[in-house]
Parts: C-alpha cells; sequence; structure tokens
C-alpha cells in the first residue's frame, strides 16, 4: 500500500445507539492519491456508514480516520466537509437554488468573490457536460441524469482532493447510468480525484474501481484488491458468491484487447506480389487473405482468387468484426460470437493492429 | 318607532359619503391592531417552532399549549387578560386585544413553521450537511426557504383570522372596522348601512390581504411554479 495515503481508516468501529451489532466492526483501509476505491457489499455491509464517517455525517465509535495525514475529527466539521466532495444517490440538490447557485455552493461557503464562483461555474459545466442553458433553471426542471451531472459537478466546484460518491448513479435508468460510469471513469482519470465509491452493483464497481473493498454484513472487510485479481482469485465464499456467475466473462471485461494475444495473421499489403501472398496463407493454414494499403485495414479476400492478377485489382470485403483497440476482450468475445466470425480484428484509428480469434480469448480466461 | 323605522333605508349611501374620513382611519386601524398582532404573533411563533425543531421533545407541550389557547373564546380571554392589565386604560386595553390575537395565531403559525421545516427533503438536509453547511447557516439559507410555501400558508390562515377578530376587540373600545357593527347596533334604531359597511369592508380586507401574502409567497418561492410547469 501507498506509503502517504490519501485516506487511511485505522481500526474503525460504529455501534449505533440501541443496535446489537455494530454497523462497521474495525475496520482498516487505505486509499491512495488519485486512486478510485469502490467499496461494494449486501445490504447491511455498512459501505454507506463507512463513507459518512470519512466526512462524519456519522461519527465513528472508535478507532482514527485521517485524510491527507490529518485526523479528520482535528478541525470542526463543517470545514473538513468543505475539502471534500460529497455526491449521492438522490442526489440533493437545493429545489430553491438555480443549476448555477448549486454548483457554486461550496465556494460560496468559503467565500470566493462572485466573478471567481461565476468563472468556476462555468468552467464545472463544461467539464460534466452540461448545457450552459441549464444554468438559469432550477434543479425541478432537470432530468436525474441532467440532475446528477449537476450533483457531480457541484461537488467538484471547490477543486477537492477527495471525493465521497453514495450509489451516485443508481436512481437513473440503465442507458444513462452506462453513460455516466464512462464519462465519470475519463473524468475521475482526467482529474486525478481520489474517489470512494459505494454501490451495491458489483458490475459498476467492478467497472470503476482501482481497486474494490467488499464488505460483508457488519462492516467486515472480506477482500479487497485490484478488480483483475477479486475476480481471478476470490479470497473465500463469500466473496466469490457475492461476485455471482461468469467471473471469467466480467474479467475479460477489465482486459483490452490490445493485452491479450493479438497476432498479425495473414495480412500482406496490397503491393504484395500474388506468389508471396498465396505462401503467406500456406503458412497460416488459411483459406483467405486479409488486405491493407500501407498498414490501413482494407479488407480480407478468398483464397481462390489470389492468383496472377496483381492483389490491388481484387475487391476486399469488410470483416464482420472490427474491434478498436480500447474495446475489451470481453466485447471482442460478443462480437465473435454474435456475429459468426472466425476473427476479430483489431484497428486503431484505421490502421490495423491484429487479429485475434476464439482460442486467443479462451486463453486469457485459462490464465 | 314604526314610522322611524320605516324611514331608515337598508343602505344609505349619502352616510358612506358623509363619513369616508371616518371609514378610512377605521380601516387603517383595523390593518394596524392586525399587523401588530401577526408581527408579534411570529416573532413568538418563530421562537417556540425554533425551540421545537431544536429540543423534538418540546413540540407536543408547546403545539399542545398553543392549541388550548385557540380554543378558549375570544370574549373568555378579554375577561381572563382583564384583571391583570386593567381595562380602564387605553394601554390595558390595548394589551388585551394584543393577547387575545395573538393567542389565536399562534396554534397555525407554530404547526406550520415546524411542519415546513420538517418536510424538508432529507436528501437535501444530507446534501447540504455533506457541503459544510453549518446548523444554524442551514437552517436560515436552506430549510428556511424550503418551507417558506407552508410557513406563508399558515401565515394566511392567521391573517385572515385575525382580520375577524379584530372586529370583536372592537368591544373594547380600541377601533377598526367592528366599531361600525357595534355602533349600527347600539343606536336606538338599528342603522344597517354601519353594519354592512363594517362586515363588508371587514371580509375586503381579509381578501386583500390573503390575496397578498399569496402574490408574495409566490415571488419569493418562484422555484415551486417553475417545477411544477416541467
Amino acid at each position: 500500500m501507498a506509503e502517504d495515503p490519501m485516506i487511511s481508516l485505522e481500526n474503525v468501529s460504529k455501534i449505533f445507539p440501541g443496535a446489537a451489532q455494530p454497523a462497521v466492526t474495525d475496520l482498516s483501509l487505505e486509499v491512495g492519491r488519485g486512486e478510485f476505491v469502490t467499496l461494494v457489499g449486501p445490504s447491511g455491509c455498512g459501505k454507506t456508514t463507512t463513507l459518512k464517517m470519512i466526512n462524519r455525517i456519522i461519527e465513528p465509535t472508535s478507532g482514527r480516520i485521517s485524510i491527507d495525514g490529518r485526523d479528520a475529527m482535528a478541525a470542526p466539521a463543517h470545514e473538513l466537509r468543505r475539502s471534500i466532495g460529497y455526491v449521492i444517490q438522490q442526489v440533493g440538490l437545493f429545489p430553491h437554488r438555480t443549476i448555477a447557485q448549486n454548483v457554486g455552493t461550496v465556494p460560496s461557503l468559503l467565500g470566493w468573490e462572485q466573478d471567481r464562483i461565476e468563472a468556476r461555474v462555468a468552467e464545472l459545466v463544461e467539464i460534466v457536460g452540461l448545457d450552459p442553458v441549464m444554468l438559469s433553471r432550477y434543479p425541478s426542471e432537470l432530468s436525474g441524469g441532467q440532475q446528477q451531472r449537476v450533483g457531480v459537478a457541484r461537488a467538484l466546484a471547490a477543486d477537492p482532493p477527495v471525493l465521497l460518491m453514495d450509489e451516485p448513479f443508481g436512481a437513473v435508468d440503465p442507458i444513462v447510468r452506462k453513460r455516466l460510469q464512462d464519462e465519470f471513469r475519463d473524468l475521475q482519470q482526467r482529474l486525478g480525484k481520489t474517489v470512494v465509491f459505494v454501490t451495491h452493483d458489483v458490475d459498476e464497481a467492478i467497472f470503476l474501481g482501482n481497486r474494490m473493498a467488499i464488505l460483508n454484513i457488519g462492516g467486515i472487510l472480506e477482500q479487497f484488491d485490484a478488480p483483475e485479481t477479486i475476480l481471478a482469485e476470490p479470497a473465500n465464499e463469500f466473496v466469490e458468491s457475492f461476485l455471482g456467475g461468469e467471473r471469467g466473462l466480467k474479467r475479460l471485461g477489465l482486459l483490452p484487447v490490445t493485452g491479450a494475444a493479438v497476432e498479425r495473421g495473414p495480412f500482406v499489403d496490397v503491393t504484395e506480389d500474388p506468389d508471396q501472398a498465396k505462401r503467406v496463407m500456406e503458412d497460416h493454414d488459411v483459406d483467405w487473405l486479409g488486405l491493407l494499403d500501407q498498414g490501413r485495414l482494407l479488407g480480407w479476400v478468398d483464397g481462390s482468387l489470389v492468383d496472377r492478377i496483381p492483389l490491388s485489382e481484387l475487391e476486399p470485403r469488410p470483416f464482420l468484426v472490427t474491434l478498436n483497440s480500447d474495446s475489451t476482450l470481453r466485447s471482442a468475445l460478443d462480437a465473435v460470437v454474435t456475429g459468426h466470425a472466425r476473427v476479430a480484428v483489431v484497428v486503431d484509428d484505421g490502421a490495423y493492429l491484429g487479429m485475434l480469434d476464439l482460442e486467443a480469448i479462451a486463453e486469457e480466461i485459462t490464465e | 318607532m314604526t314610522l322611524a323605522q320605516q324611514t331608515v333605508p337598508l343602505f344609505d349611501w349619502g352616510w358612506v359619503g358623509r363619513n369616508l374620513d371616518t371609514i378610512w382611519d377605521r380601516t387603517l386601524e383595523h390593518l394596524s391592531l392586525t399587523g401588530a398582532a401577526l408581527l408579534v404573533g411570529m416573532a413568538i411563533s418563530v421562537a417556540l417552532a425554533a425551540l421545537s425543531l431544536w429540543r423534538p421533545s418540546t413540540y407536543q407541550p408547546i403545539a399542545g399549549a398553543a392549541g388550548i389557547i385557540y380554543t378558549i373564546p375570544s370574549l373568555a380571554v378579554f375577561a381572563l387578560i382583564a384583571p391583570f392589565v386593567g381595562i380602564g386604560t387605553a394601554t390595558g386595553r390595548f394589551i388585551i386585544a394584543q393577547v387575545a390575537l395573538i393567542g389565536y395565531t399562534l396554534l397555525i403559525l407554530i404547526r406550520n413553521i415546524v411542519t415546513g421545516i420538517r418536510s424538508v427533503p432529507p436528501e437535501t438536509r444530507e446534501a447540504a450537511l455533506g457541503m459544510g453547511y453549518r446548523d444554524r447557516e442551514r437552517l436560515v439559507r436552506i430549510e428556511f426557504p424550503l418551507a417558506l410555501p407552508v410557513i406563508i400558508a399558515g401565515l394566511r390562515i392567521a391573517t385572515v383570522t385575525v382580520v375577524g377578530l379584530v372586529t370583536v376587540t372592537s368591544l373594547l373600545g380600541l377601533g377598526g372596522l367592528g366599531f361600525f357593527i357595534l355602533d349600527g347596533l347600539r343606536r336606538s334604531v338599528i342603522f344597517p348601512t354601519e353594519i354592512i359597511v363594517g362586515v363588508i369592508l371587514s371580509v375586503a380586507l381579509a381578501a386583500v390581504l390573503d390575496l397578498s401574502l399569496l402574490v408574495l409567497g409566490r415571488a419569493l418561492t418562484p422555484w415551486v411554479r417553475r417545477g411544477a410547469a416541467r
């Protein structure tokens, strides 16, 4: 673990008054700078309680929490909270304030000049992908997805190093959720924020987190590691059953196609001599030939057509499955299976990178 | 008598024309008695509502006491307070009237302030907490504005109630539009014009104040209708 963590929980417990069992039990956890950590687990696992203890909306019963090396209890709670971005599932925008005022909440609490607040709000609107027209509207005039973008912008307003997010995309429909997840992951990487993200959705946790902390009822930490590692080697039965089926597939979803055994395949440049092309097909033991034009993918031709005529006079047919270099192995597999294709070719902005077949993908699963 | 009765018209426009100044003065009196009671009532209610919100266990006793006051007939209130402040002086009578009027505003105002603040969505409150609002800042800048529609609704009911009751406090010789009603009844021959003027103006005043508060409320809470229009 990092020597200088951004957030550190040491032996933290929380017992709510009158509760028989602790909500969080002796939890120790460190989150590195710029790291995206997801807290997942079934209801009652204390993930939200854990999150809320970091910004002291809930005070721990025992243990120590420090942020950026400082004890969270050292300063008044409201000062701590102004330095931590906070996003909740129900968004919680202030209904009586315009979007601009909502986004400018923390800067205004911190006493920024009005000009500076306005400039920052304009900047944030762009960062989270909102139409500036929205700025003068009230929250109830926005859709759920737009409201959550405002919620994220509001949390980022004073440029806090840490963001706490409590199921922020849980209340929007699946299509919008997927888009928000994609955008937020890019945003986090761009801004380098340290994020602690609570979700009950394993796939969301796997997709977003650099590391995921799997919690059991009573806030017991079962496993805390990178999603790839947890999927490959679940620590125990609880983790295994919580991850659900298709662990191999989920893991493929994390691996880029470029990381797999992408091979060059029977591909030649259209200027190549037909005899040489035939030899390439023989070497690969296939009856088709991929054609390139100075590295750019043209398509493929049937092997029987490769004869005396120059390759450039043949009419190449498009491949059934063409993937971009940023696709995952899971989408490669899906494309190959649903497209009944023998191979998937990988391109980077039109330039041919290589191809892979089911066998190559299967190798990655068993690894 | 019989002859005289026949000569009294149901409504004498001439009387109205001759007494415009008095009518205007009595209306202003009515307005100031109402305004004074509402201002003080609001101040007391805000304080008691704040106490109820700060210490939730105090809400039931406070609301209960205000409820009991609300059920006491106004005349009985006059009689109850009179021995303490004395009915002989104008100040004494003013105090008696105001105590009674204020008493009637408390239940409605306290209840609506507390209900309004409590009906602020929990996620809004949590977000305010998470953004780093102090307790009092949150109450004043987030919860109070959001409770305004409910608080103003209460203020409107209290206003209409007080305007009506001020007519009764005229019994104490404090003026207001009730003066005309009493005067019209007290004459050797009942003079309906005066009674009608008193009643109609009192009702009209209540209506105008109610409407003003409605308009003020809308102006203060633009987000309520903007949201509904979506």
